[in-house]
């Protein structure tokens, strides 16, 4: 539909640069430029690089995904992008670079948050999200189960990883057997051939009395590494595919086990995943399988709107637009740790409302009057 | 021609507007911390101080540092994108010229900022156009004697004076001096430096160990 808003959202806060266009629920483009090359010698995502690489990719990808879309800038009913949470330096370049050319065109500018744009972005897939949504994320960078109730103003953390990311983990145990960075899809890979009920690996925080909802990781990376090293000191061979289905399958057991009783007991009677673990093909599968049994359909967005993008943000500033949320002052700061309660930044106070009217009637008279 | 001009190579954040032939607005504040708060929302007060719109703009003009990288790149972005947005060039100059214009010097001097990690950003120039070195990422201590007998602005220099003994005139940058630089080097059909920044260091490459850290506890 024509009247549908149509964003533009960016995307910066960890190694991605990304630039989507969505009209509505419907994705235009989605364009990527990726700096995890840069960091794979280092194991691990470095700041520093990771800015750098946002502010040389910034410009050619805004303009790529304008080509793809098909659009002009001028037509766009608003600007999205993450304001947080991630890498601060990262997330600058991005909030910079947003309200630069919000302005510039004279549209208003959403600040959104990234663990909200994750699960958002499966309205691109499979429409409007139902309200509530239950949602899982996992990702190199967070492991959350979230209530969201209404995607814009409304998400409850009901649980998180207490220490290690579920992606940290395979990027870990990656590392220990020498699989080089990410380690995602090269376990996901190497599992495929192995026996997952090789190894028992512990599954952590499944007790009676440990919280319900939230992960741990920590023990089953040490677990894993130390059956790893214990094999290689007495000389033998370390049955790679076995060990990395038997840690895969201990991470996306408790995963799914925790999600689907958290639809339970809420009485929600569908689940979406997200985030870059979500591109893995056993946690999909036995997401799938669990589910069905309860009875929950599961909604999983295709692999590349799992990873970090600009799609999802441009569809959660979309459904700002659509639901006349507040626009975001020019003073958005970029938040390295932006609650997930705060889906988006609106403009701060009624006094700061005042300004930002005034600042956007100025911008548009900039241009168009 | 109307130029607009931003630096925050330095702790100024600083914006000006040009015609060709006078600084028609400008504006600074001095906050090394908030860069990216400050920048767009002093852009649009200048504009609107001069009475202007923003399409009348025909030029970027971009401090490309040395300076801090995390600042550096608000300005940087924020010029690219807003020549994107708007279809006009965007020229960079170097942080430094702007404050070797800004002294209005005659004779040879050094210009020197802070570089954080004890070092300063510096380079020697003949006079107030003319730059003599690239500029470079030293010691204070290490450079003492290329910098010796000489006077020196910018606040890397007041911040070491054992090196610097000779320190006055500007202390922060102004976008006002890198603009009418600009406009000079405009009307003289000068060159200009790429808008890309001069970080001057290679990365930190420490591997964080919890990026994007989010628990909500
Ligand atoms: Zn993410």
């Amino acid at each position: 539909m024509a009247d549908e808003p149509l964003v533009l959202g960016i995307e910066t806060s960890c190694d991605e640069t990304g630039v989507g266009i969505v009209r509505g629920t419907t994705l235009l483009a989605d364009a990527i430029a990726s700096s995890v090359d840069e960091h794979a010698r280092f194991g691990g995502v470095v700041p520093e690089v990771a800015s750098r690489a946002h502010l040389e990719a910034m410009v050619p990808t805004i303009e790529r995904a304008l080509k793809e879309a098909g659009v002009s800038a001028r037509d766009l009913d608003g600007i999205a992008v993450t304001a947080g949470p991630g890498l601060a330096g990262a997330l600058l370049v991005g909030v910079s670079a947003a309200k630069s050319y919000a302005y510039a065109l004279g549209k208003p500018l959403y600040g959104v948050n990234h663990l909200a744009s994750h699960i958002c972005v499966d309205q691109l897939e499979h429409g409007p999200l139902p309200e509530p949504t239950m949602a899982l994320l996992v990702s190199g960078g967070h492991s959350s189960l979230l209530l969201a109730p209404d995607i814009t103003a409304d998400v409850r953390p009901m649980g998180a990883t207490i220490d290690d990311a579920a992606g940290e983990a395979f990027d870990k145990i990656a590392r220990v057997l020498q699989l080089g960075f990410p380690g995602g899809p090269v376990i996901d890979r190497l599992a495929r051939e192995g026996d997952p009920s090789a190894i028992t690996f512990p599954r952590g925080l499944t007790g009676p009395r440990d919280a319900p909802y939230d992960f741990s990781f920590s023990g089953l990376k040490t677990s894993v590494a130390r059956w790893i090293e214990a094999k290689r000191n007495a000389g033998e061979e370390v049955p790679v595919r076995d060990v990395a289905a038997s840690f895969q399958e201990a991470v996306v057991d408790v995963l799914t086990r925790k999600a689907v009783r958290a639809c339970k007991d809420e009485g929600v009677d569908h689940l979406m995943i997200g985030g870059g673990v979500a591109a893995n093909s056993r946690l999909r599968a036995l997401a799938q399988e669990r589910c069905e049994r309860a009875g929950i359909r599961l909604r999983v967005p295709r692999p590349g709107l799992c990873t970090d993008n600009g799609a999802m943000v441009a569809a959660l500033g979309a459904e700002m637009v659509a639901r006349n949320r507040p626009a975001s002052d020019w003073e958005l700061s970029a938040d390295s740790s932006l609650p997930v309660t705060e889906p988006h930044v609106p403009g701060q106070s009624p006094a700061h409302h005042h300004d930002h009217d005034h600042v956007h009637e100025v911008a548009k008279d900039n241009l168009y009057s | 021609m109307l130029l607009l001009a931003v630096d925050t190579a330095t702790p100024a954040v600083t914006v000006a507007l040009h015609d060709g032939s006078s600084v028609l607005a400008e504006e600074s504040q001095v906050d090394a911390r908030r860069h990216g708060e400050l920048l767009l929302p002093a852009v649009d007060r200048v504009l609107a101080g001069a009475g202007l719109k923003l399409d009348a703009v025909t030029d970027v003009i971009v401090g490309v540092g040395p300076g801090p990288y995390t600042g550096l790149r608000v300005g940087l972005v924020t010029a690219l994108t807003l020549g994107s947005a708007l279809g006009v060039p965007v020229r960079g100059l170097c942080t430094l010229d702007g404050l070797a214009y800004a002294s209005g010097a005659e004779g040879p001097f050094v210009v020197a900022t802070d570089a954080r990690r004890k070092e300063v950003y510096w380079a020697r120039y003949a006079d107030a156009r003319t730059r003599l070195t690239e500029p470079a990422v030293d010691r204070p201590a290490d450079i003492a004697e290329a910098v010796a007998g000489l006077p020196a602005v910018g606040a890397g220099a007041r911040l070491y004076p054992g090196t610097f003994p000779d320190a006055h005139g500007p202390e922060h940058q102004s976008a006002a001096a890198l603009a009418s630089l600009a406009a000079e080097r405009l009307a003289a059909g000068g060159e200009f430096l790429p808008a890309l920044p001069l970080y001057l260091r290679r990365p930190d490459a420490q591997v964080p160990k919890n990026y994007k850290v989010v628990t909500p506890k």
